[in-house]
C-alpha cells in the first residue's frame, strides 16, 4: 500500500467517524423531542396532569388544523412576526449607529458613559404604558418595544468592540494617508463583525420579549394577544399553541443569523 | 538637500502613571538613494524613531523634514513596514496587498498586476485568494513587505521586516530587497538585531544608547563592502573585522 492510498484511508476513517457522531446526536435530539411529547400526551390522557391546564399534544394539533382552516393563526402570526423582525432590525441598526457616534466622538462616550449604565440597567419593558400612551395602541408602538430593549445593550457591547480593535491596524492605515472615514470602514467595523453578530443573536431573543409583552398590552393581535386571551377564557390549549408557534419562528431567526455569519465573518 | 532631515527629536511617552523619556535630542540627515540601519538595545527607541518619521506620533519636541518640508504633507512619499505584519485577517492576501494603492488613489489594473507580480517574485505563490490565518509568520511578513512596496514610496521605513523568515529565505529576500532599492534609488531605513544583516544591507549603521535613545555612533560600512550584494557581502573579507567593530560597540552600550 503506497503513502497516497494510506492517507486516503485515514481521511475516509477520519469522515466515518465525524458522521456516525453526528447521526448519534442527532438520534438522541429526536428521541428526547419524540419522548416529551408522548409522556405530554399520555400524561394528560391518564389525569397525570390537568388536561384543562396543560392540554395534550393532540388537542393542540387538533387546534392548530382549526386554526388554519380559518386563517386566523396565519393573520396572528405574520403580525408578530413582522412586529418583531422589524423590532429587531431597528434595534439593532439605531444600536451599531449610537455606537458609531460614540466611537467617532470619544468625549462624547465618556459624557454618556454613566447614562448608559442606568438605562441598561433599567427594565425596557416597563416603559411599554408610556410608549402606547405617546406612540398609540397599535403596531407602532409594539415595534418600537421590540426595538428598544435591545438598542442600549447594542450601543454597549459593539461599541466595547469598536474600541477593541488593535489599534495597529489604524497605524497600517494611517501610514497610506486614511481618513477616519476609511478607518472605520477597513478596520473597526470588519473587526467587529464577530461581535455585531453575536448581539444580533442576543437580539433575535430580546425583540421577541418585547413584541410579545406589547401585544399583551396592546391586545388587539398577534401571537402575544393570542396568549393573552387564552388565559382570559382559561383555553390553555390556545395559549401551548402560541408558544409553541413562537419557539418555532424565533429558533428559524436564529438560523438565519447564523447563516449570516458564515457569509460575513471570513478568515476567522 | 538631505531627503530626510531629523532635526533635534525629543520624545517622551506621558500616561496617567507616568512620563518616560524614550528618545533624546536625536538628530540625523539622510540623503537620497542611502541605505540606513538602525541597531541597539531592545526598548531604546528605534519603533519610536520610525513612528515619528512616518508621522503617526509627533514628536514632543523638535522636528522631521523630508525634502526641506514638514512630514504631514509628505505622507505619501514613505512606506512603513510595522514590526509585526498587522495583515488584515477577514481581506485576502490579495486584498491586503493592494489595500495601499487603494487608498492612496493609486489602484488600477497596472498597479494591481505589477503588485501581484511582486508577490510572486518573493516566493508567494498561489495564495492571492487565502487568508492570512493560512500563512505562515514568514509568508505573512513577505506579504507585509509587499503590501508596503505596493505603492511605491520614496522613503520605506523597514521595523525588523526579517525577524520572522528562517536563514536561507532571509538571504534571499535581503538580496532581491536591496537590488530592488538600489534599482529606483529608494531611501530605506531598517531596524534589525542582526549586526551582519545590517553590515550585509547597508550604506551608514546608527547604534543606539540604551533608552532614553541617543545616537551612540554611526559607522559607515566601507566601498568594498557596500558595492556587493549583501550575500556576497558576507563572505567578503571586510565583512568579518566590521563585525566585532561594531559587537564591541554594542557590548560597551549594554555595559554603560
Ligand atoms: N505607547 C507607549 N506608551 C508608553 N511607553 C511606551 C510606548 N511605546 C513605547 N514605550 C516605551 O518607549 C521605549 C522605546 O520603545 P520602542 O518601541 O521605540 O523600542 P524599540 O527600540 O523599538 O524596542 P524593540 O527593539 O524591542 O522593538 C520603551 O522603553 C517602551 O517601554
Ligand atoms: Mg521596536
Amino acid at each position: 500500500m503506497n503513502k497516497h492510498e494510506w492517507l486516503q484511508r485515514i481521511y475516509d476513517q477520519h469522515l466515518s467517524h465525524e458522521k456516525r457522531e453526528k447521526r448519534i446526536v442527532r438520534l438522541f435530539q429526536i428521541m428526547i423531542m419524540v419522548l416529551f411529547f408522548s409522556l405530554w400526551e399520555i400524561a394528560s390522557r391518564f389525569r397525570w396532569i390537568d388536561p384543562l391546564l396543560f392540554s395534550s399534544p393532540s388537542s393542540v394539533w387538533h387546534l392548530l388544523i382549526t386554526k388554519l382552516r380559518d386563517h386566523t393563526l396565519l393573520a396572528h402570526t405574520t403580525v408578530t412576526l413582522t412586529e418583531t423582525v422589524l423590532g429587531f432590525i431597528v434595534g439593532t441598526i439605531i444600536g451599531v449607529c449610537f455606537a458609531t457616534m460614540l466611537w467617532w466622538f470619544p468625549r462624547v462616550s465618556k459624557i454618556v458613559d454613566p447614562y448608559l449604565v442606568i438605562l441598561n440597567a433599567m427594565p425596557k419593558v416597563a416603559l411599554g404604558p408610556i410608549l402606547i400612551v405617546a406612540l398609540g395602541p397599535n403596531m407602532t408602538s409594539i415595534v418600537a418595544m421590540g426595538a428598544i430593549i435591545s438598542i442600549i445593550i447594542t450601543t454597549i457591547v459593539v461599541y466595547t468592540s469598536f474600541k477593541e480593535v488593535d489599534a495597529n491596524y489604524i497605524k497600517v492605515l494611517q501610514t497610506f494617508g486614511a481618513t477616519k472615514r476609511q478607518w472605520f470602514i477597513e478596520a473597526i467595523l470588519p473587526a467587529s463583525f464577530p461581535t455585531i453578530i453575536s448581539t444580533l443573536k442576543v437580539n433575535v431573543g430580546l425583540s421577541w420579549v418585547g413584541v410579545i409583552v406589547g401585544e399583551f398590552l396592546v391586545s388587539k393581535q398577534g401571537l402575544g394577544y393570542m396568549i393573552i386571551y387564552g388565559f382570559q377564557v382559561f383555553n390553555f390549549t390556545l395559549v401551548l399553541l402560541s408558544l409553541l408557534m413562537i419557539a418555532l419562528l424565533s429558533s428559524i431567526m436564529y438560523q438565519l443569523v447564523s447563516w449570516l455569519e458564515k457569509k460575513l465573518v471570513k478568515g476567522a | 538637500m538631505p531627503i530626510l532631515t531629523v532635526d533635534q527629536v525629543m520624545h517622551a511617552y506621558v500616561t496617567n502613571q507616568s512620563a518616560v523619556l524614550a528618545l533624546d535630542h536625536l538628530s540625523l540627515n539622510v540623503e537620497r538613494g542611502e541605505f540606513l540601519s538602525f541597531l541597539g538595545p531592545s526598548g531604546c527607541g528605534k519603533t519610536t524613531l520610525l513612528s515619528i518619521i512616518a508621522g503617526l506620533i509627533e514628536p514632543t519636541k523638535g522636528r522631521v523634514l523630508i525634502e526641506g518640508k514638514e512630514i504631514y504633507t509628505m505622507r505619501q512619499t514613505i512606506g512603513y513596514m510595522l514590526q509585526h505584519d498587522y495583515l488584515f485577517p477577514w481581506k485576502t492576501i490579495k486584498q491586503n496587498v493592494t489595500l495601499g494603492l487603494k487608498l492612496t488613489g493609486k489602484y488600477s489594473e497596472k498597479t494591481e498586476k505589477q503588485t501581484l507580480a511582486l508577490l510572486h517574485q518573493i516566493g508567494l505563490r498561489d495564495v492571492d485568494d487565502r487568508y492570512p490565518n493560512e500563512l505562515s509568520g514568514g509568508m505573512r511578513q513577505r506579504a507585509a513587505l509587499v503590501r508596503t512596496l505596493a505603492t511605491d514610496p520614496k522613503i520605506l521605513l523597514l521595523d525588523e521586516p526579517f525577524s520572522a523568515l528562517d536563514y536561507q529565505t532571509k538571504l534571499k529576500l535581503e538580496d532581491l530587497v536591496w537590488e530592488t532599492l538600489k534599482q529606483y534609488r529608494k531611501t530605506a531605513l531598517l531596524v534589525t538585531h542582526d549586526i551582519g544583516e545590517a553590515i550585509a544591507m547597508s550604506d551608514r549603521i546608527v547604534l543606539f544608547t540604551a533608552r532614553p535613545g541617543k545616537i551612540q555612533k554611526i559607522v559607515t560600512v566601507p566601498d568594498s563592502l557596500k558595492a556587493c550584494t549583501p550575500f556576497q557581502a558576507r563572505q567578503h573579507p571586510d565583512f568579518p573585522p566590521l563585525f566585532q567593530m561594531i559587537w564591541k560597540e554594542l557590548e560597551n552600550i549594554e555595559q554603560t
